[in-house]
């Protein structure tokens, strides 16, 4: 885990107390709204449908319990209990008051922790591989790479009024995990004669106008990688559209100036950067590497797991991956139980998860994208501990990567830019499938919704994806077939007319249906589309 | 009718014009007529509420309603987290919401 040094604490300490005294000023009346915002947007503090929210930053998705328990104590104290996990690996809360801003940045400071970058046109939290540093299939963790990117974005002075928000993601295993070709930067870190390198997806995105990003350059020495993201951003912040917000992304750019000219204004910027200095000296990328160092994993601990327990080895089938370390285990926990709020946890299931990764998981934790929670490092021998006081907090549904692991946005009923609710239909969806006999016998199946054109909720990349519209004031939901953020990244396409609440249910019934009857041995819901095509799944949907 | 609504400045909560000051509860709420423009323009100047609108409502026996779900949900509070409500403890109070 990366310890702040004494410019983080010192940039994160001038930042609480400028807030602290902007809000001041807000609460006497001494500024405006208009003057206010851009202020506490800055700061993460949205103004949403009941309340202020407050998105709070978890870099790369890593956190320590110490850093946990504080999300839990924010919750308890400034909040209504509970935190709410979101597709960019951050927690926002709902219900935050303006004048409890400031003692909740400073909370988060006492723990290395703040909203920085949360919102407005500039980089926004680095994601990244929710199992770096355990996942049996990477080449190295990725999460030295994306500090080294976070350090370098903070206060970046270049890059703090883009012409849009910019997001980056760092993967360094071909499982695609993060979702990295939908970013407006995806790096993959790759090997290539010997050398690892990182290779440059851009002007990859989600929103109003979905695209996967192509690749610009397949093997950036790591030694050059700020200066080619530098470039990258330089180019973008120099012709990116400021005139039209929803041609201001990067993607725009991109698709109108073709992959090639981007990459060749890319290439003359680079040989310029370069000249600068920005790429670290290695001392300084070692000093930050080494506090990603793997924790002291016992590699002859007992491989073998007693699944005596059905209900446990249900468990164990579903929601636990593969270590790279023998004896050891990756543990995935659900925030989503069949009638619950995709990626809500009241703040005793957040403290729990806190003590659980104190105790078998070496202090850490991480966030997914699919907003859920992972112990990275857990003893194969004390998983059914662990299974236990995850059962007994609500927090042991075996349904990762199932029809009931949807990823869904806020939607209407807590955003100020959504059209539609998503979460009373991830609620219907998941009670319609709640028997886990359906649902595996579907297989992985990711559903994805969004309650609005943004896509927060990722509709695109759902195997099943569902946007919410508003349709002469009612709620009124799309149904989109065949997408992926995976590393078979594609985009969903729209099946036809819409639905409303109870039809979207009845139809994505119908989907599965039609799946289960065309599929093939061994194929997934999103192979099966992709080799029958959508006509099969409309027919049965529409008649 | 038209309603005027905004959010409190210091708690974000949603708010509602009442004729003489603000209220959280849509009950309160009163037809502002032709005169929404002026009453948002003193009362945002007076810096007693955040991003103010005018939005269309129609009365019901039970008070003002607004006509677009986003405020009716607004007036309330999540669909999802009757406990969270105003009304937490009527289980039908969302009953006019959907």
């Amino acid at each position: 885990m990366y310890k702040y040094d004494e410019y983080d604490h010192a940039m994160v300490a001038a930042r609480v107390a400028e807030f602290s005294d902007q809000v001041k000023r807000r609460l006497a009346g001494e500024i405006t709204e208009d003057q206010f915002k851009p202020l506490r947007l800055m700061n993460g503090l949205y103004l949403q449908l009941h309340a202020y929210m407050l998105r709070v930053a978890v870099p790369y998705g890593t956190l320590d319990s110490r850093q946990m328990r504080m999300l839990a104590h924010i919750a308890r104290k400034y909040d209504r209990d509970y935190g709410h996990f979101t597709t960019r690996q951050n927690i926002q809360y709902n219900w935050i008051k303006l004048e409890d801003a400031p003692a909740i940045l400073e909370d988060l400071a006492s723990v290395e922790m703040h909203a920085i970058q949360t919102s407005g046109n500039c980089i926004r939290n680095i994601s990244s591989d929710q199992w770096a540093g355990a996942a049996a299939d990477e080449i190295t963790d990725p999460r030295p790479w994306a500090e080294l990117l976070r350090q370098w974005s903070s206060f970046h002075p270049e890059f703090s009024y883009l012409p849009r928000k910019f997001k980056i993601a760092v993967i360094a295993a071909d499982e695609d995990r993060a979702a990295m070709r939908l970013h407006d930067i995806g790096i993959q870190i790759v090997e290539k004669d010997g050398q690892h390198g990182a290779a440059f997806y851009v002007g990859g995105g989600m929103g109003r106008t979905p695209m996967i990003a192509p690749l610009i350059e397949d093997f950036v020495p790591l030694d050059d990688m700020l200066s080619y993201a530098e470039a990258c951003l330089r180019v973008y912040n120099r012709y990116g559209r400021r005139d039209n917000i929803y041609k201001a992304r990067i993607k725009i750019l991109i698709h109108e100036l073709g992959a090639d000219e981007y990459r060749r204004q890319v290439e003359e910027e680079f040989v310029h950067v370069k000249s600068l200095g920005i790429d670290p000296p290695k001392a300084e990328f070692d000093r930050i590497a080494k506090q990603f160092a793997p924790p002291p994993l016992d590699a002859s601990a007992p491989d073998e797991i007693d699944r005596s327990d059905p209900d446990f080895a249900v468990w164990v089938d579903q929601n636990v991956a593969a270590h790279k370390v023998p004896g050891h285990a990756i543990v995935n926990i659900s925030l989503k139980p069949v009638g619950g709020i995709p990626g809500d946890a009241s703040s005793a299931q957040i403290d729990l998860m806190a003590d659980l990764a104190e105790k078998y998981s070496h202090d850490e934790l991480r966030v997914t994208h699919a907003q859920n929670i992972v112990l990275p490092h857990v003893r194969k021998a004390d998983l059914y501990a662990i299974w236990q006081a995850l059962d007994a907090a609500g927090l042991a549904t075996p349904n990762l990567d199932l029809i009931s692991d949807i990823i869904a946005c806020p939607g209407l009923d807590y955003c100020s830019l959504a059209n539609a609710r998503s979460i009373p239909v991830a609620q219907k969806i998941a009670a319609r499938f709640s028997d886990l006999g359906r649902q595996k016998e579907l297989g992985e199946l990711k559903l994805k919704i969004s309650g609005c054109i943004n896509a927060c909720g990722h509709h695109h990349a759902g195997h099943i994806g569902i946007l919410g519209v508003d349709r002469k004031g009612t709620e009124n939901y799309q149904l989109l077939l065949g997408g992926s953020g995976a590393e078979d990244v594609s985009l969903g396409t729209i099946t036809g007319p819409g639905f409303d609440e109870d039809g979207i249910v009845d139809a994505i019934e119908r989907v599965t249906d039609k799946y289960l009857a065309e599929r093939s041995e061994g194929e997934r819901f999103v192979d099966t589309f992709r080799r029958v095509g959508m006509a099969p799944f409309k027919e049965a949907i529409y008649g | 009718m038209k309603l005027l609504t905004g959010n409190d400045l210091k708690t974000g909560f949603v708010t509602w014009w009442t004729g003489a000051d603000w209220s959280l509860h849509i009950e309160d709420a009163v037809d502002v007529g032709e005169q929404g423009d002026a009453i948002l323009a003193v009362e945002e100047a007076a810096r007693r509420v955040n991003a103010p609108y005018i939005i269309a409502g129609e009365q019901t026996a039970e008070g003002p309603r607004p006509a677009h779900i986003k405020d009716r949900i607004r007036a309330l509070g999540p669909t999802v987290r009757p406990d969270l409500t105003l009304k937490p403890a009527d289980p039908a109070a969302g009953d006019w919401v959907i």
